[in-house]
């Protein structure tokens, strides 16, 4: 299981170095969906099928927003040449991520092996959940009865992205 | 917009209604099988979304549409938050309370209050990426090029 | 402990994107990664040897179960993640009309 998880991630590493790197836009785009399909494989071995659901159907509106934007503008990022504040972002990036692989590794050597370790709230939460909330789907049944706050704030996000984006698209006020 | 060829109109045709009945058959069926209110609702969101692009639409209907889309979203938004107050007034008296008698595990009417809570959430996520998706074509075609 | 560490270089990766690329396409983009290796980190904390997907079979009981909680939090952020990327998109697409480029340099040194 983790040399399978381990090559997909790999893959998954060398399309965003080509979604960074492309020179075409739209094979940028095309590139991060790649990567968002590659993680559906990840979600099904691992045993969970509500996220696979939920992040193919998500990638696959992502991919048609981001083209829609992409396709009527002039789809080619103009490279110059690197001049000093190229040179200064390029390494302050090196060393920013020099120091937050340096500081990951030492902090995880708490974890246990993968599969091995189990969060002290897991078994509150599965021993007789079925009868408390009387749904057959455990997820459903933790998103919806124990942990309803947060769902009801997802909402409130979504509502309030649709009102932004509408004050932000509209061309015309009222008269 | 300018709709797509006859042989894309000829396949949405055949298909959009089947894709919008297994978003229909996810939302309803969250508490038994994998999926549950936001699969189900990205996936009836897909299906419209679908019909317009094939079809296209002139720029006065999809005015209509948009406003009509932004009442049914508020309107969702409401029942859940009315349905998570209701839980103050029936059993014990806390906020989101599973109220309504539980069943027995594994049949389609059961787990309370869950399935009306899906079938809300579903329904507010779908008008909300239909929303997304409308605005950004309304902007295209009525912003001079 | 390589499987993290591999999420964790993705995770790297969208960084590096965020901070040296001047096209706000391909920002956008990085940032799209960086959510995508923090689904994936979630969802490997989670698992449990040998245990079985978070359905409860009435028929067919079973001992050991996938940890169902951070499948939850990760539902709720992956339809978040979403919102967030569409309104970044139309806010692109409205400075591309006014300013005629994708450019973070030239947008900022125009000035309209």
């Amino acid at each position: 299981m983790e040399l399978a998880i381990s090559i997909i991630t790999g893959l998954m590493i060398i399309g965003a170095l080509y979604a960074i790197h492309a020179k075409d836009l739209l094979s940028s785009v095309i590139a991060c969906g790649i990567v968002g399909y590659s993680l559906v494989i990840c979600f099904l071995l691992l045993k969970a099928p509500d996220l696979a659901i939920v992040q193919i159907v998500v990638d696959t509106i992502t991919l048609i927003i981001m083209v829609a934007v992409v396709l009527d503008s002039s789809r080619e990022e103009k490279y110059s040449r690197l001049d000093t504040w190229g040179y200064v972002s390029a390494a302050t990036g090196v060393l920013l991520i020099g120091i937050l692989l340096w500081v990951f590794i030492n902090s995880i050597q708490t974890l246990d092996v993968l599969g091995k370790s189990t969060l002290r709230m897991a078994g509150s939460y599965i021993e007789g959940a079925a009868q408390r909330t009387g749904s057959a789907n455990l997820v459903t049944g933790v998103v919806f009865d124990f942990r309803g706050y947060d769902t009801m704030g997802e909402a409130v996000v979504l509502v309030t992205a649709v009102l932004g984006v509408l004050t932000i698209l509209r061309l015309k006020g009222k008269k | 917009m300018k709709g797509m060829t006859i042989i894309v109109k000829k396949t949405t045709q055949l298909i959009a209604g089947m894709i919008f009945m297994y978003g229909i058959y996810v939302i309803i069926h969250g508490h038994l099988t994998p999926g549950g209110g936001f699969a189900g609702g990205v996936i009836v969101a897909g299906s419209l979304i679908l019909v317009t692009l094939a079809y296209g639409g002139n720029f006065l209907n999809l005015i209509k549409e948009e406003a009509g889309t932004t009442i049914v979203e508020s309107l969702a938004t409401m029942m859940v938050i009315m349905i998570a107050t209701a839980g103050f007034i029936f059993g014990t008296h806390v906020f989101f309370n599973n109220f309504l008698p539980k069943g027995i595990v594994g049949q389609l009417i059961s787990a309370g209050v869950l399935p009306l809570y899906n079938i809300f959430i579903g329904t507010e996520v779908a008008a909300s990426i239909f929303i997304i998706f409308l605005s950004l074509i309304i902007f295209k075609e009525e912003s001079p090029q | 402990m390589i499987t993290y560490i591999m999420c964790f270089i993705l995770f790297l990766v969208g960084f590096y994107g965020v901070i040296t690329r001047r096209n706000l396409v391909k920002i956008a983009v990085s940032l799209s990664i960086m959510e995508i290796s923090t689904f994936l980190f979630f969802a490997l904390i989670g698992y449990v040897d040998g245990g079985a997907a978070p359905i409860v079979d009435p028929a067919d009981p079973v001992k050991t179960y996938v940890d169902p909680l951070p499948q939850a939090m990760v539902l709720t952020a992956i339809v978040i993640g979403l919102a967030t990327t569409s309104m970044m998109m139309a806010i692109i697409i409205r400075l591309y009309r006014k300013y005629g480029t994708f450019d973070i340099r030239e947008i900022k040194n125009l000035k309209g």
